[in-house]
């Protein structure tokens, strides 16, 4: 048997701190990936301008750059401003900011802007005569977008989304840069204070491929889902 | 004694796509129980018009009444456009369109897609909707088919079952466009008689065909378009069966 040196329910805690963080960052991407898809396709200059400008710079910057510049920099930067309302009003507060916080918003920021690109290429391969016929049978806007233009858009974006998903659970382990105890953290940690980096590592691996191996399998599922209606060769 | 409202009535109708003028002021009133075709070359703009029937085009310029409610419209940097929008979706509402190329929702069974906007646009409740349902899918010689996707189904029954699904809305008026152009000619017999037989139960519909016989069969009235204008307008024995204008006959000529 393995021996873990007692590190074995710290790297358990690890782990689920790893799926908590991609997780809450998975929906906050697919929130902002939304709301990127349709600024990008939003017949306002303005809306396409920040969308567009958004993606350059996340897709453009590396994730670990991001990250330090987010964690490091906003701690300076709301610091800025406490000490400014500290000046101005004499309002005394301090805001730390929280690693896991942090992690969250950094990751779900970074893959906000790659599942606007994911969702955009599928809202646009939804044929158009789809959208068409919910507005000429009186479907409001929003009606439309949940009925037809959601569930048929998703056929589509479920390749490139279940992708992301996969780089996303493996970003994670960024933040153990940040000081947040993700199972790499707990991991190296263990790994020095042992000198048994394979054992430690080895695990770390394999708790990934099980996390991977489990969304492809629901990804999969997902996939038949939206699939319904469409012929098998298609 | 209160007049019921004219179900449908348009005025003065433009349009433009850049710099090309498409509909150059057309009028058309449709009366319960009028089964107007509208007949011209492709180019014409008989799509476009009937399109802007409920909106899905913006015209330019024109009023639109549906059943004695004018729609109210805006100017804005993008153009004209309606100034309430839920008075949009509610008039579409009253006016259900049956599409070329069929556009069921791809998604859903042929039994979703006929309860799909009775029940989440007229808010009628499940069950009654499917009851209706199946009623109308009977009608169309679909019964046992209402459980399919689209995809699993000929395009004459994607058709007829479109149609199922624009009548579950109790529409007062039917806009066709080109309902039978993408079929295979096979089909398109079948469809027609779906159609004929709303007609003849005094609905009240709006057809863009290039089905000259059956135009002349179903019709009330038979409008001529060419370039965006009205050509000759008039019951179908008349413009079909003596027109005066040199190009409808043309138009009518059998093609060699």
């Amino acid at each position: 048997m393995i021996n873990l040196h007692g590190y074995g329910p710290r790297l358990l805690e690890g782990a689920l701190v790893t799926i908590e963080l991609s997780v809450l960052s998975l929906i906050l991407a697919i929130f902002l990936g939304l709301l990127t898809a349709s600024a990008k396709m939003s017949r306002s200059w303005l809306l396409h301008r920040l969308g567009t400008l958004y993606t350059t710079i996340i897709r453009g910057v590396p994730d670990l750059v991001l990250m330090m510049l987010l964690f490091f920099g906003g701690q300076i930067g709301i610091n800025m401003f406490t000490d400014w309302l500290y000046d101005q009003f004499n309002v005394d507060i301090f805001i730390n900011v929280n690693e896991f916080v942090a992690g969250v918003l950094t990751i779900g920021l970074i893959f906000g802007a790659y599942m606007g690109e994911t969702f955009r290429g599928a809202f646009l391969a939804v044929d158009s005569g789809q959208i068409e016929a919910g507005r000429a049978y009186g479907m409001s806007q929003w009606l439309v977008f949940r009925r037809i233009r959601f569930p048929l858009m998703m056929r589509h974006a479920l390749p490139g989304l279940s992708n992301n998903w996969m780089v996303l659970l493996k970003t994670t382990a960024l933040v153990s840069i940040i000081g947040l105890s993700d199972m790499v953290r707990v991991a190296a940690e263990a790994s020095k204070a042992t000198r048994e980096p394979f054992t430690f590592m080895i695990i770390v691996a394999i708790i990934y491929l099980l996390i991977a191996s489990v969304s492809e399998w629901g990804f999969a599922r997902l996939q038949k889902r939206y699939d319904v209606g469409y012929a098998e060769s298609d | 004694m209160a007049e019921t409202p004219i179900p449908l009535e348009v005025r003065n109708i433009t349009k433009r796509f850049g710099d090309t003028e498409v509909l150059k002021g057309l009028s058309l009133q449709a009366r319960k129980s009028d089964v107007i075709t509208l007949i011209g070359a492709s180019g014409s703009g008989k799509s476009t018009f009937l399109r802007c029937m409920n909106l899905l085009e913006q015209p330019d310029d024109g009023e639109l009444i549906v059943h004695g409610e004018p729609i109210r419209f805006k100017q804005t940097r993008h153009g004209r456009e309606p100034a309430d929008w839920n008075q949009v979706v509610a008039m579409r509402a009253k006016l259900s369109m049956v599409f070329q190329s069929f556009n069921l929702w791809a998604h859903m069974t042929l039994l979703e897609n006929v309860i799909e906007a009775p029940v989440h646009v007229l808010g009628k409740s499940k069950k009654q909707a499917v009851e209706h349902a199946r009623q109308l899918l009977e009608r169309v010689g679909l019964a046992a088919r209402a459980d399919y996707y689209p995809a699993q189904l000929s395009g004459g029954q994607q058709q007829r079952g479109a149609i199922a699904r624009a009548l579950a809305m109790d529409p007062e008026v039917m806009l066709f466009d080109e309902p039978t152009s993408a079929l295979d000619p096979e089909l398109v017999g079948d469809v027609l008689k779906v159609i004929r037989a709303l007609a003849e139960e005094g609905r009240t519909m709006i057809l863009v065909t290039h089905e000259m016989a059956f135009a002349r069969d179903v019709s009330t009235q038979v409008v001529y378009l060419h370039e965006g204008q009205v050509e000759e307008a008039g019951p179908p024995a008349q413009v079909l069966g003596n027109p005066r204008s040199e190009r409808l006959k043309r138009f009518l000529a059998p093609k060699h």
